[in-house]
């Protein structure tokens, strides 16, 4: 199935869930900010959801700023 | 925000009174330095120190009127429409217990009068009336000014407290500025000075002010009657009232007369009559604290002490005035609201500040919302206006 | 001292900011964060890389964060950014940065204001940057800021206090605290700012990009300190000197009988 990461598309093999596709591509869930289809997925909750078909995620997190 | 209520009462008598009898002159000598006063350094150049530092308090007052005002003074003059008063202030000439023959002029005979005061070449009036709804009542302030609004650039009133929406309504008439004194800011002093009539309530009149700026006048005036309290108590007051008005409504023109009473006035003996001295140490005191604020100087004051306070931070004085109603299309012997001093007509005037150094502005603003409907790029150039 | 810094709830005793932005290493980020004594550190959001570790690691747990919304360029793209911040579970501080000018990178008023209205509808801590415009600060205040924050000079410059004049007037005419970010390249400069009565600085370039930012960090919290103390102090004015000995102005009071000793 495919999805957009970041705007680009990615295949996966088969459905995960949000927390094992960060952890199969060595990103710390702890440390992210998750929006899904444009709705902000909350801290600790990424293991509860089902990746669809379709899906855009936006990953992000905190870097070097002033 | 702060109400003006609640600063007063952060400054009670006893705070002003402490802060004034513990000025030193080099204390006052450091405000005159600053950029920037507070009101705490107004206090102190209210202080009998800064009585011995009139000369480097008039230098620094000089020096901020040129910065900001240049060598303009802008001229206006009162036309009474009506001394007809239902309150009993007990230093005023229209006293409504005095017997005199009252009078109020119609809208025509108010039109007359006024197209006189144009002929002067004035630009700027000032309309006032007694404190009598019942016949002055705002429809008809407002009738007055939109019908000779054709003649003037500005329009101001100096009349009796009324609500947002009167003063609102005033303006869509065409009325831009308002003068209100709230005579002394001691409330039990005030009680005692007026003893009936709508006046009496002290909270209505003291925010007044507000309300006026609020529903959209574009320029305020306030002032104390100098005389009737301890001269730095109400000093101090109109000062911070004023640095209040003017950190609220920044866009609003936040000005300052200085009427003072002469020792008698009528049968009324004024409870603490203010000398020179300390009416010229106002004056500079106001001008270091406020520097932008225009300072308005009436004809209760002689022609030379006027001509000697314009350098000091007067931007405003009148001419030609008549303190009784009408007064202008035939002479007559009403009775005035308070005794010229300065009884100079507008050509006189113009000439004295002129040998002054100074010019006479006649026509400050324009006021952009009644002009015909012009093209964007002709607007910049009609909406100039002169002045400072 | 006894001096706190109220800001959105919380009492602060450091009044320096940090970033952590422009390091040579990161890793130097916790000794700088102890050497400036700071409460405060801003961070900004990008989306992930493969491998890149981000910041969150690098900053001791006692500091406070501040993300800022570098990269939106209109109200919207700001409110985005800080629900995605608030989400991640550290706090409702924002430093609104919206920019669409990618060569000198000054702030819209406009943009800036409407972001702060929408943030502080929703409970968020809106600490928007601004360039020192009088009217934009008005309209932040009006939309409900914490605080604002003016910048000295173009960001990442280290120019110093180039909007000193306007700075001024900011600090004098609004009762919101007002906090001098971008700009300040030397304690002097933040030292200077503290004197004007500024309520606190970001310094982050300044610090980041020197040769020993944990040094120059030190040297920032100094100064930071010894302006605000001078500020409480109450500065003695300077004297122009030069006694008057005539009395041109006030001499026409000797004709009405005035008597007077300095006339």
């Amino acid at each position: 199935m495919d999805i957009s990461i970041n705007g680009s598309t990615a295949s996966l093999e088969k459905e995960c869930t949000l927390e094992a596709l960060l952890l199969s591509r060595k990103l710390n869930p702890a440390v992210l900010l998750v929006e899904r289809n444009g709705e902000i997925v909350p801290a600790g909750t990424f293991a509860e959801v089902l990746l669809c078909e379709g899906d855009s995620l936006e990953i992000l997190h905190f870097v070097g700023g002033g | 925000m702060q109400t003006f209520e609640q600063l007063l009462a952060a400054w009670s008598r006893e705070r002003r009174q402490d802060c004034y009898a513990a000025a030193t002159r080099d204390a006052v000598l450091a405000v005159l330095e600053k950029e920037i006063l507070r009101p705490q350094d107004f206090m102190l150049l209210l202080s009998p120190a800064a009585t011995q530092c009139l000369e480097a308090m008039a230098a620094r007052a000089h020096d901020l009127t040129l910065r900001y005002f240049g060598r303009a003074v802008h001229l206006f003059t009162p036309l009474y429409l009506s001394d007809i008063c239902t309150n009993q202030c007990r230093y005023c000439g229209f006293n409504a217990s005095n017997t005199q023959q009252r009078h109020h002029l119609t809208v025509e005979q108010a039109l007359s009068e006024a197209k006189v005061i144009a002929h002067m070449g004035l630009q700027h009036i000032l309309l006032l009336t007694g404190d009598a709804r019942h016949v002055a009542s705002p429809q008809y302030i407002g009738a007055v000014a939109e019908r000779i609004k054709p003649y003037f650039a500005s329009i101001g009133i100096e009349v009796y407290s009324m609500t947002t929406e009167e003063y609102a309504f005033l303006v869509s008439k065409g009325i831009d500025a308002m003068t209100m004194f709230q005579e002394t800011y001691d409330p039990a002093l005030y009680e005692w000075l007026h003893p009936a009539g709508p006046k009496r309530d002290y909270a209505w009149r003291l925010d007044a002010p507000s309300r006026a700026a609020a529903a959209g006048l574009r320029s305020v005036g306030i002032g104390a009657l100098l005389g009737l309290d301890d001269f730095f108590q109400d000093a101090f007051c109109t000062g911070l009232h004023a640095w209040w008005l003017q950190k609220t409504y920044p866009a609003v023109d936040i000005g300052l007369s200085v009427p003072r009473m002469c020792p008698h006035e009528g049968s009324f003996a004024v409870p603490h009559p203010v000398d020179d001295i300390h009416f010229v140490q106002y004056v500079t005191a106001l001008r270091c604290f406020l520097p932008r604020s225009p300072i308005t100087v009436s004809s209760r004051e002689s022609a030379f002490m006027r001509d000697h306070l314009v350098p000091l931070g007067i931007t405003r004085v009148s001419a030609g005035v008549s303190t009784a109603v009408g007064g202008r299309v035939e002479q007559n012997d009403n009775v005035g609201q308070f005794e010229i001093a300065d009884h100079r007509s507008v050509a006189a005037m113009q000439r004295a500040l002129a040998d002054n150094g100074y010019q006479a502005v006649l026509k400050d603003w324009e006021d952009c919302s009644v002009l015909p409907q012009i093209a964007p790029e002709e607007s910049s150039v009609l909406c100039e206006h002169g002045g400072r | 001292m006894d001096d706190v810094f109220e800001l959105g709830g919380i009492a602060l005793t450091s009044r320096l900011f940090i970033g952590t932005g422009k390091y040579s290493a990161d890793a130097l980020i916790p000794d700088v964060c102890a050497a400036s004594g700071a409460q405060v550190i801003t961070v900004a959001m990008r989306r992930v890389e493969k491998g890149s570790e981000g910041i969150v690691g690098h900053i001791p747990e006692h500091m406070r964060l501040l993300p800022n919304t570098s990269g939106a360029r209109t109200a919207q793209e700001a409110v985005r950014l800080a629900r995605l911040a608030r989400a991640a579970g550290c706090g409702n501080w924002i430093k609104i940065e919206v920019i669409s000018d990618s060569r000198y990178l000054l702030p819209d008023g406009y943009e800036t204001a409407k972001a702060v209205e929408l943030l502080v509808k929703e409970d968020f801590v809106a600490l928007p940057y601004i360039n020192p415009d009088l009217y934009v600060a008005r309209d932040c205040a009006q939309a409900g800021a914490a605080a604002i924050m003016p910048l000295g000079a173009p960001i990442g410059t280290n120019r110093g206090l180039r909007t000193k004049e306007m700075i001024g007037i900011l600090i004098e005419e609004m009762t919101l605290p007002v906090i001098v970010d971008a700009g300040i390249g030397r304690p002097s400069q933040a030292c200077e700012a503290m004197e004007m009565g500024a309520a606190a600085c970001l310094v982050n370039t300044a610090i980041a990009s020197a040769d020993t930012p944990v040094h120059m960090a030190e040297a920032f919290r100094d100064a930071v300190r010894a302006g605000r103390m001078a500020f409480l102090a109450g500065l003695g004015a300077e004297r122009s000197g030069g006694a008057r000995a005539s009395s041109p102005l006030t001499g026409f009071l000797h004709a009405l009988g005035g008597e007077h000793a300095d006339l």
